[in-house]
């Protein structure tokens, strides 16, 4: 007798293969259909089969390797029965190779179906919204809707996005493949610049009420560990890694009970996840070994030296400015400006940081920026300069559209002197 | 194989301010070009300068003078190149001399014979 499994574990079960096993299912797949749609088509289907099947049989041993087999049958049985309209599609371009071995274990050759696609769905010839939708849709298997919410469009306009994206890779014949050697470094910082965006979008969400939408940082941390194992030797994928693992280390103590937002200096360091930082720190160290140093090595680097810090008051902001310098050098935009420009503040006082901050007011990038005229505001503040501050505070609320945010700013504005 | 079409785009005004110079510079350039990547290339051509270009609107009844749209960088000249994907498209366009602009990749439409 097969073990039977309740209704509870199987769709626990699921959803843990949902999210672990999704993009080497897909990629697994493709392969075999050569189309992404029909093969996400069969995927989907696996999973619908899986919720059944496993409440009968049991949880199978390898869900990914069963729900691999599963979707691999069905997309067999669609080629077969496949009428002449499907037969004239464009076929994705792969290799000119068998698709792979019936999959028996997790690792082995196919492994790198799952590279095909990372690199498929950030070909820098898509568009960089297409290329992180694709990315959520194929590699996370979120569906359309949930990918049009993260991204604040509504869902016609996501799956317009999508179709376009897909016609292109058949269409101009974006292979479905691993870049060569001479490519693979760009490549590989598309890739990461889209995990990150990714990343960023969860962890400050612009418009909206939760300051982490935990969906998708999870998901950016979660393409970041797979890009980890697939590429082990890449010093920018361990840089991005470790950039998220040290920002996301903190976030239970971004906010406090009541939602309201705590700077760094106000945060609980006791709360910070030790394993996460651990993690991140030896991380840094193997990718700091890498030439040239890339941006997500120095910005992971910089995180690290917040949260090796016991407390603000000891934070080594000598060395934060030399790495905003060394950044900034890699990766000239006015927002790392700003931000060293806030560190400088921090290293040499108020005064120093208010004349950094206010070279950069006439950066046209910065205009309409929230966070120039809030660190502004508190320099001034700092500095006693009551009225400025007060005029910058309301600047700052006027570009500021996070509530989280706003509700700290605002509570800052009320706290000044004779507010 | 596919074949796809290799835009360049310049600012016309790069070519007349460079003057002879410039002229056998870029004439050594595309030689070069043509002798590294001669396999892939099926056709190519330069084009006369926009000001000879000549526009026809609205159903072939309105004439005009000049290019069918004004920009900065301006069609001059183009390749057609076979290359078995995209990604060894764009390894040749790169190599394509485009120094007072830049080139596009267009993939030339198949149809079915079938």
């Amino acid at each position: 007798m097969p073990p039977h499994h309740g209704s509870a574990a199987v769709a626990t079960a699921l959803a843990d293969a949902h999210r672990r096993e999704w993009a080497f299912v897909l990629a697994a797949t493709v392969r075999v259909t050569r189309d992404l749609d029909l093969a996400e088509e069969c995927v989907q289907d696996a999973y619908a089969k899986a919720l059944t099947a496993w409440a009968t049989d049991g949880i199978p041993e390898r869900p990914g390797a069963w729900l691999t087999t599963t979707a691999r049958r069905r997309a067999l049985d669609q080629l077969r029965r496949a009428d002449t309209a499907r037969r004239l599609l464009p076929l994705l371009l792969d290799d000119d190779v068998e698709p792979g071995p019936e999959v028996t274990e997790q690792a082995g050759p196919v492994a790198d179906d799952r590279l095909r696609l990372i690199f498929t769905c950030c070909h820098p010839a898509l568009n960089p919204d297409a290329q992180v939708a694709l990315t959520l849709r194929l590699l996370c298997g979120l569906s359309t809707a949930d990918t049009a919410r993260a991204f604040l469009v509504s869902e016609p306009t996501m799956a317009a996005r999508i179709t376009r994206a897909k016609k292109k890779i058949t269409g101009a014949r974006i292979p479905y493949r691993v870049p060569q050697a001479g490519d693979i470094r760009e490549r590989v910082a598309g890739v990461c610049e889209v995990v990150h965006l990714l990343f960023t979008t969860g962890h400050t969400a612009p418009v909206g009420d939760a300051l982490v939408r935990r969906e998708l940082t999870e998901r950016a941390l979660d393409l970041a560990r797979l890009l980890r194992t697939l590429l082990p030797d890449d010093a920018d994928v361990a840089g991005l890694l470790a950039l998220l693992l040290l920002t996301d280390a903190r976030r239970a103590t971004r906010t406090d009970a009541e939602g309201r937002l705590l700077l760094l200096a106000d945060q609980d360091r006791t709360a910070w996840d030790r394993a996460a930082i651990d993690e991140g720190l030896a991380l840094v160290r193997f990718a700091l070994a890498g030439r040239p140093t890339g941006r997500y090595t120095l910005m992971a680097a910089i995180a690290a030296v917040h949260d090796a810090a016991a407390h603000w008051e000891v934070t080594d902001w000598a060395r934060i400015v030399g790495l905003y310098d060394t950044l900034h050098a890699v990766w000239p935009s006015p927002v790392v400006a700003l931000n060293r420009a806030v560190a400088i503040g921090f290293a040499d006082g108020p005064a120093a940081g208010l004349d950094a901050v206010d070279a950069l007011a006439d950066e046209p990038q910065l205009a309409g920026y929230g966070y120039l005229a809030a660190a502004r505001a508190d320099f001034l503040r700092r500095l006693e300069r009551i009225a400025e501050a007060r005029r910058a505070y309301r600047e700052a609320l006027a570009l500021t559209s996070n509530l989280t945010e706003r509700q700290f700013l605002e509570e800052r504005l009320a706290g000044l002197p004779g507010g | 194989m596919a074949e796809y079409l290799v835009l360049i785009y310049e600012d016309e005004a790069g070519w007349e301010q460079g003057g002879a110079e410039a002229w056998a510079q870029g004439m050594k350039d595309h030689m070069a070009f043509g002798e590294a990547n001669g396999a892939a290339i099926k056709g190519g051509n330069a084009l006369q300068p926009t000001g000879t270009a000549t526009s026809i609107r609205s159903n072939g009844t309105v004439v005009t003078d000049g290019p069918f749209a004004e920009t900065k960088e301006a069609l001059g000249g183009y390749y057609l190149i076979e290359a078995p994907d995209l990604d060894a498209a764009i390894a040749i366009a790169k190599q394509v001399p485009h120094r007072f602009g830049g080139v596009e990749v267009r993939p030339v439409m198949v149809f079915d014979q079938s």
